[in-house]
């Protein structure tokens, strides 16, 4: 649409900063960090050096400082090991249930769908309170068990979502084309469905892993000091001793998590369901 | 499921589709049901629920059914009190036991502990006279009354407390005294916040999405992937962002005293209060309102603004009467998901909201961790649970919980 006049010329302007002003609030703050992780000095601010873009004002100290941490390695370890197992579990249970939820016969469909998304909208402090009065009656808090559990419980709804929305394009001949051919169903699963339905449960899977690897509350209310993971480290780190050591975690994080909403994007895009 | 059976049926073909069906979906119901039903059942329970005062003393609460409630018991009442509150001792069990009657009234914490201490070298016959020389409060026909409401099994005076709301002695319901009043001006506090942030982000956001909805695909990717940034980012990470930008020694007060726009003593107090809170909050839960939008605008032809426009209608009619009512149902979606999401947030407020930005949320952890009323913390939970099944069931009716899809 072509402005008319100068008044829509105005506004088209004023639009567009306005969507500027929100686009650098959204990312700014997560830039900022990246640099500040750099500083050679223990401080939350740009120092002149690094304005004058100094070599010497900038250090990798504060990298080092957390890779020689053991503090840090052996929640990076938790948090790799309670994300990996809860991620499995949570793909597992979820596909199996998005491939009944899409299937015709199911009768109670939205009643079934609407207790598996539960977890999702429930706000996780309610989950992690009831999770930590439940398991604490089996024995299950301070354990790396109860852990996976609570975080495959939060991630679920991820997979069954994806993979549902997978499915919703998938063409119920093709089980008629595969049958006809002599495939019995768990063949027919593996070489027919999985394979066009990879997609939706890849990004289901990374779904589940990052809510795993980004959740504390849960951490809070059960884990013991074993049981640290790199958000409860940082929880720790910004409530009592802040320092940039936080700040070269949060980078790294940021790498980590740029990598996998590319590789979400990716999966997004070869599946053609948007 | 077994693999070794034939391949021209296998498993499955046995039953019905139906069966089939529900035999996919049956696992992870039951693992729903284990670890997160059962939990929350637990919760409510315990909110409503609880044992250890009855368990503790079941003969003195079993005199007292019959007591007047009017003067301080007779004798026998005394005497056994002073034996089960000895007992108590012995297991370990009457801090737990003190800690509750103490919920009910303060200050009796210490006359109990202090009485099954003293209690084990006195005699009888006595007792009445043996306790009150031990603590006055023996004498109060209150301390009675406090003992015999936490001896209740089932009990609503967690949810009365998380409403400010008490239970007198003669049994009817009023409000608490003024300086223990937190809870309803928190939830109301939580409630102003959240719609705040929901219309706050509903105004950010909406024009964000239609530029994005409506530009060239090349572009409208890249500026997605805006969005879709701190959508992944660790909200912990996104947390430290703003405290190091807003603190008082962070970047922004930095950059304006370095511009000399303010002095360097007075510097602002962007955090660790409540619009610390209001920020940072904006900035996560932002994108959960332009996601919906956007996947609701794209589905809009433009020629519908165009057809408006050439019929005669200006620019703020074409959208107000064209393209508006079309993005209704991502306004909705949009902004129930942000609601329920802020009412029930947690780490945010925790870590940058200071004293006066903290959330209902936050007492529920303070009294799980801190205080460990978990009585109390349950009914605030079970209260705000009850809260988003509503918003839930809406946003159902509303949207449907089986459209709901992620970016």
């Amino acid at each position: 649409m072509p402005p008319r006049g100068l008044w829509e010329r105005a506004g088209r302007t004023a639009y567009l900063a306005f969507c500027t002003a929100v686009f650098v609030f959204l990312i700014a703050p997560i830039v900022v960090i990246v640099p500040l992780s750099f500083n050679a000095e223990p401080y939350f601010t740009f120092t002149e050096g690094m304005l004058r873009l100094e070599p010497a004002a900038y250090s990798l100290r504060w990298y080092q400082n957390v890779m020689g941490d053991p503090e840090w390695r052996h929640a990076l370890l938790n948090s790799l090991f309670i994300g990996v197992a809860a991620t499995v579990l949570a793909t597992t249970l979820g596909t199996l249930a998005a491939l009944g939820l899409t299937h015709p016969a199911l009768p109670g469909r939205s009643a079934i769908m609407g207790l598996l998304i539960s977890p999702m909208i429930t706000p996780v402090i309610i989950s992690a309170a009831g999770m930590f009065f439940f398991y604490s009656n089996l024995g299950l808090t301070q354990t790396h068990l109860g852990l996976v559990l609570a975080h495959a419980t939060l991630g679920t709804p991820f997979v069954v979502i994806t993979v549902t929305a997978t499915l919703a394009g998938f063409d119920p001949n093709l089980y008629r084309a595969a049958a006809s051919l002599g495939a019995g169903p768990l063949r027919t699963f593996r070489r027919v469905v999985l394979p066009l339905i990879a997609p939706g449960v890849i990004s289901g899977a990374l779904f589940a892993f990052a809510t795993s690897f980004d959740e504390v509350v849960t951490v809070l209310f059960m884990g013991g000091l074993e049981q640290r993971t790199v958000p409860r480290q940082m929880w720790t780190g910004i409530r009592e001793q802040i320092s940039p050591a936080i700040l070269a975690v949060a980078t790294l994080l940021i790498a980590f998590s740029l990598l996998f909403m590319l590789s979400v994007e990716w999966l997004r895009r070869r599946a053609g369901t948007r | 499921m077994s693999s070794k059976r034939p391949a021209d049926g296998g498993v499955f073909a046995l039953f019905g589709p139906q069966l089939r069906a529900v035999g996919l979906v049956l696992p992870l119901v039951a693992f729903i049901g284990l670890t997160f039903v059962a939990p929350l059942a637990t919760m409510l329970s315990r909110s409503v629920y609880d044992p250890v005062v009855a368990a503790a003393l079941p003969e003195t609460l079993r005199l007292l059914q019959a007591w007047d409630g009017v003067h301080v018991p007779p004798e026998p009442v005394f005497e056994t009190i002073a034996r089960e509150l000895r007992t108590a001792r012995q297991e370990r069990s009457l801090g737990r036991v003190a800690t509750r009657i103490n919920r009910v009234r303060g200050g009796l914490r210490s006359v109990l502990t202090r009485t099954a201490r003293r209690v084990r070298e006195a005699e009888g016959p006595a007792w009445r006279d043996t306790l009150v020389g031990i603590h006055a409060a023996w004498d109060d026909v209150q301390t009675w009354h406090a003992i015999r409401r936490a001896g209740e099994r089932f009990t609503a005076r967690h949810y009365l407390h998380a409403l400010d709301l008490e239970r007198r002695s003669d049994g009817h319901i009023a409000p608490r005294p003024d300086e223990y009043r937190v809870y309803v001006s928190l939830l109301w506090r939580t409630l102003v916040v959240s719609l705040s942030l929901t219309g706050l982000c509903l105004l950010l956001g909406y024009p964000v999405a239609y530029l994005i909805a409506h530009a060239p695909p090349q572009r409208a990717n890249l500026l997605l992937l805006l969005v879709l940034v701190p959508f992944w980012t660790s909200l912990l990470v996104r947390t430290t962002a703003w405290i190091v930008l807003l603190q008082t020694q962070g970047v922004i007060n930095s950059t304006l005293v370095a511009l000399g726009l303010i002095a360097d003593e007075s510097r602002l107090a962007m955090i660790y209060n409540m619009t610390g809170t209001m920020v940072a909050m904006t900035h996560v839960l932002l994108p959960f309102m332009v996601l919906p939008l956007y996947a609701v605008m794209r589905t809009i032809p433009r020629l519908h603004m165009s057809a408006a426009a050439s019929l005669g209608a200006s620019t703020i009619q074409a959208f107000w009467r064209v393209y508006w009512p079309q993005t209704l149902p991502g306004v909705g979606a949009g902004s129930l998901l942000v609601f329920i999401l802020a009412i029930g947030y947690y780490i945010t407020p925790a870590l940058v909201g200071g004293r006066s930005g903290q959330l209902i949320s936050n007492m529920i952890a303070y009294h799980m961790q801190t205080s460990l009323n978990w009585g109390l913390a349950a009914a605030i939970g079970g209260l705000l649970l009850a809260f988003v099944l509503v918003l839930y069931l809406v946003y159902d009716r509303l949207v449907g919980i089986e459209r709901m899809r992620l970016g």
